[in-house]
């Protein structure tokens, strides 16, 4: 089986790329390589718990990559494997450079050096577009909708090799109609799973910030792309709904596909994620599964050394605050009480 | 006072072939603001390419006049990709300030003394529209009589300009329904959004800066033919706002903004002229001579449709084709 797998990414690419050239329609596009979840999960339990571990089958490795404002260096990711057919939770506080290496990797913003690839091709100077079409898509931060569309234009946006996309065949309906018919369908299929078909012909700037989350994140999926790169799918979404979307994202794993997302809510990253990868100050800390991870030292430093305004989970709360505690503790026996009193008098 | 007289002269500007070359203009400009939200202040700059690539061939270099007019689309087309080329990876306002001052350097080139020999300097070009006029098949007055009539040669270019006016609106309108336009409407709204979704964003805006550039030049080439004539006066920065005004009085991306537009425009305005010109003329004027005289009326009526337009702003922001509910969503 891991044998199959190292091989198929290949030939997948192959099919892919053949198939934009011939330009077919997306419905009779090439299947996604059919990743079996529970053994690429498997395959997880040897890795080891680290930063920048290898992974038996990455679908991005990053090396050597950073970015700098300035004096300040956002990203600087020695070494980075992201394991195909998994969700990867990526965390850290805020200001940690999560979204600056989305960028990154998407093509969005260029490192200052360092080279990455996807598929085990390098994407190094690849602009952003192309990133997309070969199947890394992206979702932002701060929403990214076309207000003035409709949701339906939106979602048809999303999609991939279409016809009407080309000045010269775009006059001519014919050469489109049939297409677009079979974009529709899958246009609200999509928008049935993300509870947005009643919205259909609402223009998007009309939707609530959680409706806006769910239409981008069923947009990207227009793409049918590999890899779903989120960038905190979650924040703003009604808590009622987070449950079904959390499921929503799993079986983008069944599906066969890729899921890197950034997230502040730890119950939710622990609930799905396969692996979990902690970012501070620019540098992944540390790497593993999630409770692992939750109870990793470096982590808990990392979030005790940033803004304290995060949404953790209790256990890795109280910990925190016993660790700050004793620092506290540690402080006050160092230096007088009748000191402290003076600085306050004064 | 004459009110016949008026309304037909208004009438008569208001579909003539000024109205109609500014329709054109507008159109270009519909593509661009409109619909990709490209900030165009230079489509003054497209017209002149346009209108003085013709004139000179026929004029300067005794070309023929069909071998003119496809010199003038090309050059509108270069000059599109010449802006575009440095502007269009950069954010919407660098594109602007390019455009605004690539339309002033032409029309100071094209002015210039140097090149007074190719492009008659201040005084321009004439005598190149024969072969145009002479396909004219009208001889005598047209129109409708009693109501509103044009000069045969007047009728002739409205003609044709109006029916230039409908292809292009007919192609626009095939454009913009399809996944290419919808393309284009997305750049508007969140040119990043797009470009994630796999779209080459930046040859989708080279293409419809061409587009609009090229309906452009057709405008100016249509405004030398119907002058008879050419000259730098008729490429000033004004001629771009107009045409801005004509698109956002009709509503802009809207296939018929333009033309609804423009009819207003020239409309209201040659109302307003003729209006006050009476008002203030004969013996015993409608307005007394010391609220207003003849010199001031024919300016009064800028005051006037600078008023109209901060109402129209107000009261109706879509314009007159324009769909009010994409005014309450705000662009976040
Ligand atoms: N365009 C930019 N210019 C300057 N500094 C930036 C820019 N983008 C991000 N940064 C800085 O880089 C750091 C990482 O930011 P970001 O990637 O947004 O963090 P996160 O998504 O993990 O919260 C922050 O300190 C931020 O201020
Ligand atoms: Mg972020």
């Amino acid at each position: 089986m891991p044998a199959d797998e190292v091989t198929d990414p290949v030939t997948a690419k192959q099919v892919r790329s053949s198939a934009g050239a011939t330009a077919m329609p997306p419905e009779t596009a090439p299947a996604r390589p059919q990743v079996d979840v529970s053994a690429a999960r498997a395959a997880l339990r040897d890795v080891p718990h680290e930063p920048g571990a290898p992974k038996p089958d990455p679908i991005v490795v990053v090396d050597g990559v950073r970015r700098t404002f300035g004096g300040l260096t956002a990203v600087d990711v020695a070494h980075l494997e992201i394991q195909r057919g998994v969700i990867t939770g990526l965390i850290g506080p805020n200001g940690a450079g999560k979204t600056t290496f989305f960028n990154l990797m998407t093509g969005f913003d260029r490192p200052d050096e360092g080279d990455w690839s996807f598929n085990g091709t390098s994407l190094k100077g690849i602009p952003a577009y192309r990133v997309a079409r070969r199947g890394m898509v992206r979702t932002f931060q701060l929403t990214k909708v076309l207000s003035k569309l409709t949701v339906l234009e939106n979602m048809r946006v999303g999609a991939t090799g279409q016809h009407g996309e080309r000045l010269l065949r775009a006059m001519f309906a014919p050469f489109w109609r049939k297409q677009e018919t079979s974009n529709t369908t899958k246009a609200d299929a999509l928008l049935e799973r993300f509870l947005l078909i009643k919205k259909r012909e609402d223009f998007a700037g009309s939707l609530s910030g959680g409706q806006r989350k769910l239409l981008e994140m069923a947009r990207a999926l227009m793409a049918d792309p590999e890899l779903v790169m989120l960038d905190e799918p979650m924040a703003g979404v009604n808590p009622a709904l987070k449950q079904s979307l959390l499921g929503h994202v799993k079986s983008l794993r069944d599906d066969g596909r890729t899921v890197l997302f950034v997230e502040h809510d730890m119950d939710m990253v622990r609930d799905i994620s396969d692996w979990v990868i902690v970012m501070a100050q620019g540098k992944v800390i540390a790497e593993g599964p999630p409770d692992s991870v939750m109870g990793d030292q470096r982590v808990i430093d990392a979030y005790l050394g940033s803004h304290h305004d995060q949404d953790i989970s209790e256990d890795m709360e109280d910990k925190i605050i016993a660790q700050a505690q004793a620092e506290i503790d540690d402080d006050n026996s160092s230096t007088a009480p009748a000191d402290v009193e003076g600085e306050h008098r004064a | 006072m004459d009110w016949q007289s008026i309304f037909s002269e208004a009438l008569q500007q208001g579909l003539g072939p000024v109205a109609a070359v500014y329709c054109l203009a507008a159109i270009g400009l519909n593509v661009h603001f409109g619909y990709t939200g490209l900030l165009n202040f230079g489509q003054a700059g497209f017209m002149a390419v346009g209108g003085y690539a013709v004139s000179s061939f026929v004029a300067t270099w005794g070309l023929p006049f069909w071998l003119g007019s496809l010199a003038g689309l090309f050059a509108a087309g270069v000059l599109a990709l010449l802006l575009g080329v440095p502007t269009l990876r950069l954010r919407a306002d660098y594109l602007a300030i390019v455009t605004i001052a690539a339309a002033e350097i032409i029309r100071q080139t094209i002015g210039s003394v140097t090149l007074l020999t190719y492009f008659g300097g201040q005084d321009g070009l004439q005598g190149f529209s024969s072969s145009f006029a002479n396909l004219n098949p009208f001889s005598g007055p047209v129109g409708i009589p009693g109501v509103v009539t044009w000069r045969p040669y007047d009728f002739w270019t409205l003609l044709v300009c109006w029916v230039l006016a409908a292809l292009c609106c007919l192609m626009v309108w095939a454009l913009m329904r399809s996944p290419w336009g919808r393309v284009l409407k997305g750049i508007r709204e969140d040119e990043d959004a797009v470009r994630s979704l796999g779209k080459n964003v930046y040859a989708y805006k080279m293409q419809s800066l061409m587009i609009g550039g090229l309906i452009g030049g057709l405008a100016g080439i249509m405004s030398a033919l119907q002058h008879s004539a050419i000259n730098p006066s008729f490429f000033a920065t004004d001629t771009t706002f107009f045409a801005y005004t004509v698109l956002l009085v009709g509503g802009a991306a809207r296939v018929l903004g333009p033309v609804a537009g423009t009819i207003v425009f020239w409309f209201l305005i040659s109302f307003l002229d003729l209006f006050f010109g009476q008002a203030t003329s004969g013996t015993n004027p409608l307005i007394p001579d010391w609220l207003m005289n003849s010199n001031q009326a024919s300016l009064v009526r800028f005051i006037f449709m600078g008023a109209a337009l901060m109402l129209l702003m107000v009261y109706r922001p879509q314009g007159i084709f324009g769909d009010r509910r994409e005014l309450a969503i705000d662009a976040r």
